[in-house]
């Protein structure tokens, strides 16, 4: 099987804190991938140098073949990655539907002439856009509440929209970073069959930090464990769950 | 693309038989308050694009007023160098030297204002907030001091002569037009990029939307419309100085913007018309109780009262809308389910 994602000895330096230290990573095409960790492990710090946000201070990151790293946020985009954010980071004075449409931004091929003028190629870009933001919404069971304003949007449909923001990028994939966070029982078990439908319906890969172990056992077919940077376990749910390191990590952690 | 020159030709043939009404009826320093007041619109709107929609803090827009305003000049006007070898003055005549040159030379002052937008809006990427501002006030400073030292464009003295070409028909021709292209930007991919990067600029990046790429068009599209209304001034002041672009005039702007709500177009609108008609107003007021200066204590009231009782403007981010009518007229109930906070 071909990797979609591979990064290799990937750090980062904040100051004298190595956040990330010698991370390897390699996330098969049309995976349920799961990367754990106590907090403070270094997971977010390793979404942001996937996505171009943070240059990592060595290591390469591959995506599709392609060396990402040097890269920032806008070309990761056009590559196919897209991901959420840990503390939601929606448009809170669009709407809803127009949060999802910002996704579909990028593939747009009018200029701002179109748009000005009113020519036909704006109406069949925002017809685009409409459609592809209305299907993701609808995926995600927020299609009735298109017309509200983001910031209107109860906690756990705001996790929601974001990942219907990002699939409208039409990503190869998608990192979601703590998506059950805030939310009840019910919503982790819709939440957790969605998740499985982006990777088996939308065929994208999916790369999930979470720390519902309930959740990430349960949808991930491998899994990673960080630990202070580090990487201390990788497996099958079964073997990082009787793993003596992964244990101690969450125990002697907190 | 039909839709719109409809709307367009409705409208210049309204604005055309509204210039013919105020010519004939109405008395001409009420006429001159309206002008104003069009040159105020184009001003508010362009910059509510850059400060409103994509939340740039730009104190530039003096800056790009200056260059449309005197590069629109150069076209129209006679000007005059001092001969160091004829020891005399000698007149340069006007490139365009009929009321038809008019247009093009504005949208000449329009299109050098882009250019400096483009060249304002490139450095300025890397700074936010109070930096930027300071930064686009500098650039404004340093367009003034330019053409304080061109002697030929008239330096500190100022350039007289304009012909009188701006009227009622011209300034509300362009207010249509900034108004509309205003609009259907922001209900297009560009306005909601532009409005994503304002909410949060990681996310837009994230999701594949230059912030560069869009800032710098946010800064070239309010610069031109700047700088046209820049011309539409000069030509109808008759005299131009570095004075009439001080940073004054871009604080002003922005105050109007924040009155009628930043980020809203018809705020925006509201917020010049109140700002340039409330002074004029005013100064009846005072003459009739015989107190000067009470002009600008009220003026500051109105402020100071604003920014305590409706921090975030007239319109909020709002635009008027029938919606919105509704819920405003006591009585009548409102039929707007998401609208509840
Ligand atoms: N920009 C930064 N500057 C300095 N330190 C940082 C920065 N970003 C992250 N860190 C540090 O890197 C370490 C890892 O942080 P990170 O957010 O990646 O952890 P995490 O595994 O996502 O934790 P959590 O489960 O709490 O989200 C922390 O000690 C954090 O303080
Ligand atoms: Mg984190």
């Amino acid at each position: 099987m071909t990797s979609l994602l591979a990064t290799e000895d990937l750090t980062i330096r904040f100051g004298g804190l190595t956040a990330v230290d010698g991370f390897c990573l390699k996330v098969h095409e049309g995976e349920l991938f799961g990367l754990i960790g106590p907090n403070g492990a270094g997971k977010t710090t390793v979404f942001n140098m996937l996505t171009g946000v943070y240059l990592p201070s060595e290591g390469t990151v591959h995506c599709d073949g392609r060396l990402v790293n040097g890269m920032n946020p806008v070309q990761v985009a056009r590559l196919g990655v897209s991901r959420t954010f840990q503390n939601i980071r929606l448009f809170d004075e669009l709407s809803v539907l127009e949060n999802a449409m910002t996704g579909a931004h990028q593939h747009s091929k009018i200029n701002l002439f179109d748009s000005l003028f009113r020519t036909p190629r704006h109406y069949r870009e925002e017809k685009r856009q409409r459609d592809i933001a209305y299907r993701l919404l609808e995926f995600m069971g927020l299609e009735d509440r298109a017309g509200l304003a983001a910031k209107q949007l109860p906690y756990g449909h705001r996790r929601k929209l974001e990942i219907a923001r990002a699939l409208a990028t039409e990503p190869k994939l998608i990192c979601l970073d703590e998506p059950a966070a805030g939310m009840n029982t019910g919503e982790k078990a819709e939440l957790s069959a969605l998740i499985r439908k982006i990777r088996d319906e939308l065929k994208v890969t999916v790369l999930l930090i979470e720390h519902d172990m309930k959740l990430v056992m349960g949808i991930c077919e491998r899994i990673q464990v960080l630990d202070y940077g580090k990487t201390i376990a990788l497996g099958t749910p079964k073997e990082i769950q009787n793993d003596p390191k992964v244990i101690e990590a969450y125990l002697g952690g907190e | 693309m039909g839709r719109m020159i409809g709307i367009l030709v409705v409208s210049l043939a309204v604005v055309l038989g509204v210039n013919w009404f105020l010519d004939s009826y109405i008395d001409q320093y009420v006429v001159r308050v309206i002008n104003m007041c069009g040159i105020s619109i184009i001003l508010a709107v362009s910059l509510n694009v850059i400060n409103g929609l994509c939340g740039q803090f730009s104190l530039g827009h003096a800056g790009f007023m200056a260059i449309g305003a005197y590069v629109s000049a150069w076209f129209t006007t006679t000007l005059r160098y001092f001969d160091e070898a004829q020891a005399k003055y000698v007149a340069i005549e006007p490139m365009f030297s009929s009321q038809w040159g008019f247009v093009p030379a504005l949208i000449v002052g329009g299109i050098a204002a882009a250019i400096a937008g483009a060249v304002v809006g490139i450095p300025t990427l890397r700074l936010k907030g109070d930096y930027l501002a300071i930064a686009t006030l500098g650039f404004g400073e340093i367009v003034t001091i330019m053409i304080t030292n061109f002697e030929t464009i008239g330096g500190a003295n100022g350039l007289p002569g304009l012909p009188a070409y701006s009227n009622t028909f011209w300034i509300f021709a362009f207010v249509v037009i900034v108004v509309m292209f205003s609009w259907y930007l922001q209900r297009s991919t560009f306005g909601r990029a532009l409005i994503a990067i304002r909410e949060n600029e990681l996310a837009a990046e994230v999701m594949g939307i230059s912030a560069s790429r869009m800032k710098v068009m946010a800064f070239i599209y309010g610069a031109f419309f700047a700088g046209i209304a820049g011309g539409l001034l000069g030509h109808l002041l008759q005299t131009i100085s570095p004075a009439t672009f001080n940073f004054m005039k871009s604080i002003e702007v922005v105050v109007m913007l924040v009155l009628g709500g930043l980020g809203s177009m018809t705020g925006a609108i509201v917020g010049a018309i109140v700002l340039t008609a409330l002074p004029e107003a005013l100064r009846d007021v005072e003459s009739e109780i015989g107190l000067v200066g009470v002009r600008m204590v009220a003026y500051a009231l109105v402020l100071i009262l604003l920014m305590i009782f409706r921090p975030q403007g007239i319109f909020g981010q709002k635009e008027l809308s029938l919606k919105l009518l509704g819920r405003l007229i006591p009585g009548r109930k409102s039929g707007n389910a998401g609208g509840e906070e």
